[in-house]
């Protein structure tokens, strides 16, 4: 069976799948992924489907399941690269992929995941007005 | 014939395994291709096999594709059967309704497969397996 590598970045997780995945080889890389996210701590995955010529049900229920995975590990999941005949086919097919996130390219994914991480750093650290009030003397 | 299939007759593919279910996609794509489906009809007549194909598999036990290309005088297309000796679907109505599995999937294989396809034919009754033609034209 063949496994699709995951490349670390910075803080990100990039999948980028090149072969015609087999069930086997997706249910691996759903587990693979959730294993390297605790191992690296990563606070992002970027799956990039460019080279994906198709995208059947199975395939979108992996995609919904690692995006649900990384969520509960504390990372945003983000889809990039889908082809239009794909997202057409995909939408005729019924499925709605949920909870994932899409981007056109990688370049917007790692943007998007950024910004989200910024936001939510944000309102860690927003202790609001009465804070504020309490702390000067 | 540049594609390396003779397109003069059907393909047929085995389903026994995972890998086969890959095979299968390969082949619809090829044959799609020959018959001059645009890009986005080739990708639905192969997600549609890939459905389809899976079924064979995990609800038929395994089985056999037969792909071939169709011509009707105006227009080319392609026609895929898939076939099992499986247990077969008691109830077609509710097999073909969407978000209905028995297998623990998304139950859009069957319902969703033929939305993807121009006819759609299923002959199947319990203890008899199952046999799915369908046809995809080219526009």
């Amino acid at each position: 069976m063949e496994r699709v590598p995951i490349l670390k970045i910075g803080d990100i997780l990039l999948v980028s799948i090149q072969v015609d995945m087999s069930d086997q080889t997706a249910v691996a890389l759903q587990e693979d992924l959730a294993e390297r996210i605790v191992a690296t701590g990563c606070h992002g995955v970027i799956i990039d489907i460019t080279a994906l010529d198709i995208v059947d049900s199975f395939v979108g229920r992996m995609l919904s399941t690692i995006a649900s995975i990384s969520r509960v590990l504390d990372a945003e999941t983000v889809v990039v690269g889908m082809r239009p005949a794909v997202a057409i086919t995909l939408v005729e097919l019924g499925l709605s992929l949920n909870g994932i996130r899409t981007a056109l390219n990688v370049e917007r994914g790692m943007e998007l995941i950024a910004a989200e991480r910024a936001d939510q750093g944000d309102d860690e650290f927003d202790y609001g007005p009465d804070t504020e009030l309490t702390a000067s003397p | 014939m540049t594609s390396g299939v003779d397109l003069g007759r059907p393909q047929t593919q085995a389903v026994g395994s995972d890998e086969d279910v890959v095979r299968v996609r390969q082949l619809v794509r090829t044959v799609a291709v020959a018959a001059k489906l645009s890009l986005v009809d080739q990708t639905k007549v192969v997600t549609a096999a890939s459905e389809l194909a899976r079924n064979t598999l995990v609800y038929g036990g395994g089985g056999s594709v037969e792909v071939s290309t169709v011509d009707n005088g105006r227009k080319q297309g392609i026609k895929i059967l898939f076939a099992d000796s499986g247990p077969g679907i008691a109830d077609l109505n509710l097999a073909l309704t969407d978000g209905y599995t028995t297998g623990g999937g998304l139950g859009l294989g069957l319902s969703g497969a033929r939305r993807l396809v121009d006819e759609f034919d299923i002959q199947t009754a319990p203890g008899q397996g199952t046999r799915i033609t369908i046809t995809k034209w080219s526009r």
